[in-house]
């Protein structure tokens, strides 16, 4: 890990403006999309900067997780158009296809569960995103058919 | 009145982004070679002409804040695009960075050049990282054609530009909360003065426009004036878009003229509400703007209109509710959005949205208090007139407009 993180220091620079792209890259590197402690305490002393700093960081921005996820993160939109949409709807047929509920990871490890806030698909809604990815117009069928794509 | 208009939205689908010839097909770029014939103020002038305010919520008259910043001059100077769309709602500024990026970036050099920026960054909010390799090749095309960089279009003008990705923060809308990201701080917003104006990223003079501004300011330039100033009314003179969703048939972008009624833009560009239910409500301006009923939708899209009901446009969401919805359950939508994304820097906001949204929790299970409505009243008086920034001073906006035009749905439930 250490030397990965080296690395990626290494292409975004030292100076403080640097960390937001660089725990970025730290997520991603790791297969549970995640940023274990060890990483921000390694990337404050690398980068010279308080462990608070970071971890300050880390627990602000939505997109950072402290506890470990899975392959893919699903993000399902809780704000006011999905809901007024029925939203509820996408999470029941997520939960019972994946056997998990909102906050879990399923046990093949391929995929967590988590609400969002909006992430400007509402022309869409009720809408998912998966990693970087965005679904809209979701229904049943629609919704199978792509967890079977990321399955596969 | 034409209802759905092409001004800023006029090269939608004309060409396939990042293709800059095609974007040149139809005019590309001829609003910059324009702008650099002009001297910087002749050009901040045209801008304050056509009454263009900011498109980002404020609504701050941008050749105005244009004159301000030319005021400040260093070495080095921040042109930022505020790309971060947050706002529960909204998603014009998509559209425009997906349809047409290079209208957003000629404006932003357009801009750098009428107030001496020296360094463009495009902040773009993390959420829309799908849309990343995109605007990186819009830019390395304007670079490999001398459109940034140094020296642009054979003018002393020099002007680059990068991409900021945000981390995911509604709060990071907010101009200096945006700044603080940008230094790799949590972001909370900072104290004004100093402005960004003078003091912004890196301490460096910095302007911040919303990515709809920017493509206004191409159409301004681009076209003999008069155009942009022939759309709308005498004290909203143009156009604006409109983000349209909910549950109505056909939700999208939609740029309007100023003066449509919330009823027009519902029934003839949304062709109505889905399945011919009722209307229970729509919320303009995003999840920050008010509940608006029925009777209120034949009121025109303005300013001036708006302003005269205590009112804001704000980024220019309509969000159509039909009569299922239950309107307790939306405004607990609000109120966990807000409760989730308040910075937590001042109390009024991180314990009103905490406090605001356990009442609302008492009044959907039926045992609100009889002093509740009270409650709400102390709470958000509290929160509009003493939160730090613009977050926590909306965020009791919806729900005090739903006890101003429907109280019987809001308080229906009470001691049941
Ligand atoms: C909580 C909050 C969120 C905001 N979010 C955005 C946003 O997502 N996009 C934006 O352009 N402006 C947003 N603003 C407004 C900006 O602070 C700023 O006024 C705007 O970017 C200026 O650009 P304009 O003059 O072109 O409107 C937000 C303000 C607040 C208080
Ligand atoms: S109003 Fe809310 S978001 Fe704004 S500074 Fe205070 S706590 Fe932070
Ligand atoms: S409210 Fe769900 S994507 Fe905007």
């Amino acid at each position: 890990m250490r030397d990965r993180i080296i690395e990626i220091i290494g292409t975004h620079g030292k100076n403080q403006g640097a960390l937001i792209p660089v725990l970025k890259a730290v997520q991603r590197m790791n297969p549970r999309q995640y940023i274990p402690q060890e990483a921000s305490q390694l990337v404050a002393r690398i980068m010279g900067l308080r462990e608070s700093e970071v971890y300050e960081v880390v627990s602000f921005y939505g997109e950072f997780s402290e506890t470990p996820r899975a392959e893919h993160v699903i993000k399902i939109c809780d704000s006011t158009v999905c809901r007024v949409n029925h939203h509820r709807e996408l999470v029941d047929i997520l939960e019972h296809t994946l056997g998990i509920r909102v906050g879990e990871a399923s046990r093949d490890g391929k995929f967590f569960l988590e609400y969002s806030p909006c992430f400007g698909a509402c022309d869409v809604a009720p809408a998912l995103r998966i990693d970087d990815k965005v679904y809209g117009n979701l229904d049943r069928d629609k919704l199978e058919a792509i967890l079977e794509a990321y399955r596969r | 009145m034409k209802k759905n208009v092409a001004l800023i939205t006029e090269n939608f689908h004309h060409y396939i982004p990042p293709d800059l010839a095609g974007y040149k097909h139809f005019g590309g770029f001829t609003a910059l070679k324009k702008a650099l014939a002009l001297s910087e103020e002749d050009l901040i002038e045209r801008i304050e002409d056509s009454g263009l305010r900011g498109r980002g919520g404020a609504a701050y008259p941008t050749g105005k804040k244009m004159r301000q910043s030319k005021a400040y001059q260093d070495d080095i100077k921040y042109l930022i695009c505020n790309a971060d769309e947050g706002e529960p709602g909204t998603f014009k500024d998509r559209d425009l960075l997906e349809q047409d990026p290079f209208g957003v970036l000629e404006g932003m050099v357009i801009t750098a050049y009428a107030v001496g920026a020296t360094h463009g960054i495009l902040y773009l909010r993390e959420e829309y990282a799908h849309l990343l390799e995109l605007l990186q090749g819009a830019m390395a095309a304007m670079r490999r054609e001398g459109l940034l960089g140094q020296g642009i279009l054979g003018t002393a003008l020099d002007f680059d530009m990068t991409i900021f990705s945000g981390a995911g923060a509604y709060i990071c809308g907010e101009g200096t909360s945006l700044i603080e990201s940008m230094e790799g701080r949590p972001g909370r917003p900072r104290n004004k003065p100093p402005y960004t104006k003078a003091q912004g990223l890196y301490l460096k003079p910095t302007l911040v426009s919303n990515v709809e501004t920017f493509s206004a300011i191409t159409a301004i330039v681009k076209h003999p004036q008069g155009v942009f100033t022939g759309y709308g009314t005498q004290k909203s003179p143009g156009t604006k878009l409109i983000s349209l969703c909910g549950n109505v048939n056909n939700p999208g972008t939609y740029e309007v003229p100023f003066g449509l009624t919330l009823e027009e833009i519902i029934t003839e560009l949304g062709h109505g509400v889905a399945g011919d239910k009722g209307i229970k409500f729509v919320q303009v301006g995003g999840i920050s703007g008010p509940l608006l009923p029925r009777a209120c939708l034949k009121m025109p899209l303005t300013y001036e209109d708006f302003d005269a009901e205590g009112l804001s446009i704000g980024s220019g969401a309509v969000l159509v509710v039909d009569e299922d919805t239950d309107i307790l359950d939306f405004l607990d939508a609000v109120a966990a959005f807000f409760k989730h994304e308040s910075c937590g820097k001042c109390t009024p906001c991180r314990e009103g949205n905490r406090q605001l949204m356990n009442i609302l929790k008492r009044m959907r299970e039926g045992t609100a208090l009889p002093s509740d409505p009270e409650n709400i009243q102390r709470i958000a008086h509290t929160m509009k007139y003493a939160s730090f920034c613009g977050l926590g001073k909306t965020a009791p906006t919806a729900l005090l407009s739903a006890i101003k035009y429907c109280p019987e749905e809001i308080f229906m439930r009470r001691g049941q």
